[in-house]
């Protein structure tokens, strides 16, 4: 096939994939060049990235907000604690998402039959129990809360969380144009009215709700080893909920890309101001969910669009007016 | 066998305020439709506060309480006309209204408890007031616990009385059951909202005053309150004032019998386990309307 | 055939019948009219018969079928589609999009892609909305959000077709556009059951009426019988002399 034909039929994939594909090895090779820091805070923003990617694909679509993300994040980091010394780390991994995952599908199938709230209530009560069990079972079976885990080489831990990431980055791409997809943006919609034309609403909830934990619990297996030390406390942050959200909402949720830019910033903001104004950023943070909520509900993937929308109603103007011109000039 | 009915009143003694704290939000969500999970810092700060009048300035914590209250009605008063009100005016859907409320109200989680942190420090502190023991019934108390159930329930009372008995208080109720035609009956709602967002902060801080009395303070120690409002809201009924203040007491025994059979690590998966069989079987909640 | 039929519909609401031991049937292809003061128990009926809410006692069958304890995606994949009274659209998405879920999910096998496309284009084209079908709901007149509950709704590929005061809130003209397009979709072989407060329409395209009152059938007939039924009347003209005084 002749090239330029290539190309201009593919176009819009190639204005995507192009970009996407230079980044990805750009960071596949990092370890090489980046060193331990850069590697480092790249595993933490790609960890940032499956958090609110993945949070976004149930509760962005649905309109259920779910507190959760701390839960299924510290599940995931207490399977390679109970885990570490028995078996290999790339068994660990899906372990934890695969717990993570049937944890959701039971909270699920309880609190999803019922209106918006109780979920709700329930996915922030959530945390509080998982971290109150896992200190009740630890102090039960080793008499002691928190352990040590063992330390991984980075670049192990940093394709991990690479891999990953890149995985729920496409797994939200995909399901957005999905059945799965469509189905769920109809509950978000209107729920009432998705059930009446034939969507099983609770099975959408439910499955959605339990594949994104398990994005979470990936993401926690992988982030053990950074930690070095986790008691419950450490592992069920409720930072670990408050994160990926103010992420989400801040990039906007109605781009698949509005959550990863806002990861990446707000990941970047963390990890530089922690060190200089340890209390102040979190402050910040706080202020600036509530002024994005306020003033930017669509984050700035709304913003874009919103601009995209103007810039394309003056071209087409424009072009309107070039038209009328030629016609009067005939 | 003689523990039982000690541990039964022990946890109706706690079960008061935790029926407090759940009256509060239910008034938030029942009235103003605001999931307010900052709530827990709202009680935060009326412990600390009680805790920094009675060290700092002598202030006996009862009286206390009468100051903390109305400061904190006005800060609810004041965060329901500007931050709310927007949001309701800016939001598309009552459900979008609800979604953002509660994701505001968790970054108002982060800015109260860090101000507070920032202010106070992370360790926890605690100060003796009426903390002698007593005898009743043959059962050994405290008697600051005896104080803060007594003020707890003649405040539930005077909530319960206030919103069935007066002419405010069935506005309220009008309103929570259906703002539209409240207001064509010429009932200020966005008064109200702010009215009860206002009482609920109030209720929040009365109770952290009341639980400072008898349990250390810490700048950390609002999420967990957060946590056992929610509970005790959901076993109530969401928007059900006496069913929360059953709730809290119902919850406040089972916490008790917890602690003292089993161990006090097991409290808050208990909890759960009741709430998830109770969202299984009665979702509305013990006194609750769909 | 009977293609819809109930017996001893009831419905409570705490201690009030909302719908009080109903006996009522449909007959395939027929255009049958449900009327009846506000709060007659239309709405509550529809709810019933789609499984939005439960039914207190009774039974309600599809084709034969008892509908009892289902939910409603399921009589939705059965043949059962309805519109609402407040328009439940999807605001969130475009015309297209909105019609698309009822292609997708509302048959009980597994819809391909293009199959899906192409029914909700042929959807469009019934209610004459193709050249909308790109622009988001939210966007749109009232009248042409009906346009697309019904073109969603018809995309269910349903036998039965329950529509909820579709005439509300339309001016003259789009009321016998309206008219016409019910009596379109009749002669596709698809029955109609509606509720109607504008007489206009039910006496202009109903070939069978029945009349609610405080959850009771109290009338049941053809336009004729109905226009000269003295109850009805009493129970019509009755709430306009309370409206008077």
């Amino acid at each position: 096939m002749d090239i330029t034909r290539f190309i201009s039929t593919h176009r819009k994939l190639l204005l995507v994939g192009v970009p996407f594909l230079i980044i990805l090895v750009f960071l596949a090779t990092l370890p090489l060049y980046g060193g331990f820091y850069y590697t480092r805070l790249l595993t933490t923003i790609l960890m940032y990235v499956v958090l609110s990617v993945s949070w976004a694909m149930f509760s962005g679509f649905t309109g259920y907000m779910s507190l959760a993300p701390a839960a299924f994040f510290g599940v995931g980091i207490y399977t390679m604690g109970f885990l570490q010394n028995t078996l290999p780390f790339p068994v660990i991994i899906p372990i934890g998402g695969l717990l993570s995952f049937l944890l959701a599908l039971l909270v699920g199938l309880v609190t999803l039959r019922l209106r918006g709230i109780y979920f709700t209530i329930f996915t922030f009560g959530l945390v509080v129990f998982m971290s109150e069990v896992v200190a009740a079972l630890e102090s039960d079976l080793f008499g002691r809360v928190g352990q040590h885990i063992n330390p991984l080489p980075n670049e192990t831990i940093f394709y991990a969380m690479l891999v990953t990431a890149v995985a729920t980055v496409f797994a939200i791409y995909f399901i957005r144009r999905s059945r799965l997809g469509l189905a769920m943006l109809s509950i978000g919609g209107n729920e009432e009215a998705a059930a009446h034309m034939g969507v099983n609403t609770t099975r959408v909830k439910v499955l959605t709700f339990a594949i994104s934990a398990a994005f979470m619990g990936l993401a926690g297996v992988i982030m053990a080893p950074v930690k070095v030390y986790i008691d419950p406390r450490i592992a069920f942050s409720l930072s670990y909920s408050f994160m990926p959200i103010l992420m989400s909402v801040f990039g906007g949720m109605g781009q698949f890309y509005g959550p990863v830019v806002g990861a990446i910033i707000f990941a970047y903001l963390e990890k530089t101001l922690r060190g200089q104004f340890p209390q102040y950023f979190m402050l910040g943070f706080g202020i600036i969910l509530i002024l994005v909520i306020l003033f930017l509900p669509n984050g700035i993937a709304g913003l874009v669009s919103k601009v995209q929308d103007k810039l394309g109603g003056v071209i087409a103007k424009l072009r309107k007016g070039g038209e009328a011109e030629q016609h009067a000039n005939t | 066998m003689s523990e039982l009915p000690r541990l039964i009143v022990s946890g109706i003694l706690t079960g008061s305020i935790y029926g407090l704290l759940a009256m509060g939000l239910s008034l938030q969500y029942g009235v103003a439709r605001v999931l307010n999970i900052a709530h827990g810092e709202l009680v935060m700060v009326g412990a600390i506060l009680t805790y920094t009048l009675y060290t700092g300035f002598g202030i006996n914590p009862l009286v206390a309480a009468a100051i903390i209250g109305p400061l904190l009605f006005g800060l609810g008063f004041l965060l329901q006309i500007t931050l709310f009100r927007g949001l309701k005016a800016w939001a598309p859907s009552q459900a979008a209204f609800e979604g953002n409320a509660l994701l505001a109200s968790f970054g108002l989680l982060y800015v109260i408890s860090y101000i507070a942190l920032l202010e106070f420090g992370a360790w926890p502190r605690r100060y003796d007031y009426l903390n002698y023991v007593v005898e009743f019934a043959g059962m050994t108390l405290r008697f600051n616990r005896i104080v803060t159930f007594a003020v707890a329930v003649v405040i539930g009372v005077a909530v319960y009385l206030f919103l069935t008995r007066s002419r405010l208080g069935r506005a309220i109720r009008a309103t929570a059951e259906d703002p539209a035609t409240a207001g064509l009956m010429g009932v200020n709602v966005n008064m109200v909202l702010a009215l009860c967002f206002g009482l609920g902060a109030l209720l929040a801080g009365v109770a952290g005053s009341l639980i400072s009395i008898i349990n250390p303070v810490g700048t950390t120690m609002g999420f967990r309150n957060t946590v056992i409002a929610l509970i005790v809201v959901v076993l109530g009924g969401l928007g059900s004032i006496p069913g929360s203040f059953i709730a809290g007491i119902i919850i406040g025994i089972v916490s008790s019998l917890v602690t003292g059979y089993w161990q006090p690590v097991f409290v808050v998966p208990v909890y759960f386990g009741i709430l998830m069989v109770l969202l299984l079987a009665r979702p509305a909640g013990i006194l609750g309307k769909k | 055939m009977r293609i819809l039929e109930g017996q001893g519909v009831t419905k409570y609401f705490g201690g009030l019948a909302a719908v009080s031991n109903m006996d009522f049937h449909v007959d395939q292809g027929e255009i049958v009219g449900l009327i009846g003061p506000n709060g007659a128990g239309k709405t509550t009926l529809f709810n019933l018969i789609s499984a939005a809410l439960p039914l207190s006692s009774g039974e309600i069958r599809f084709k034969g079928q008892k509908l009892n304890g289902l939910k409603p995606h399921q009589i939705c994949k059965m043949g059962v589609s309805r519109t609402f009274q407040e328009t439940k659209i999807f605001g969130n998405m475009p015309v297209f999009q909105n019609v698309l879920v009822g292609a997708f999910f509302g048959s009980p096998n597994r819809v391909p892609a293009e199959d899906a496309a192409r029914e909700v284009t042929q959807a469009l084209e019934f209610v004459e909305l193709s050249a909308m079908s790109a622009t988001p709901v939210k966007d749109l007149t009232l009248v042409n959000q009906k346009r697309v509950e019904v073109a969603r709704a018809l995309a269910t590929k349903p036998e039965l077709l329950l529509l909820d005061e579709l005439m509300a809130g339309l001016n003259f003209t789009e009321i016998s556009e309206a008219m016409e397009l019910v009596i379109k979709i009749r002669d596709t072989g698809i029955t109609i059951f509606m509720v109607e407060h504008v007489m206009k329409a039910i006496m202009g395209i109903c070939e069978r009426i029945m009349a609610l009152h405080h959850g009771e059938k109290i009338a049941e007939g053809t336009c004729q019988e109905i226009a000269c039924n003295k109850t009805v009347i009493d129970v019509y003209l009755g709430e306009e002399t309370h409206a008077g005084s």
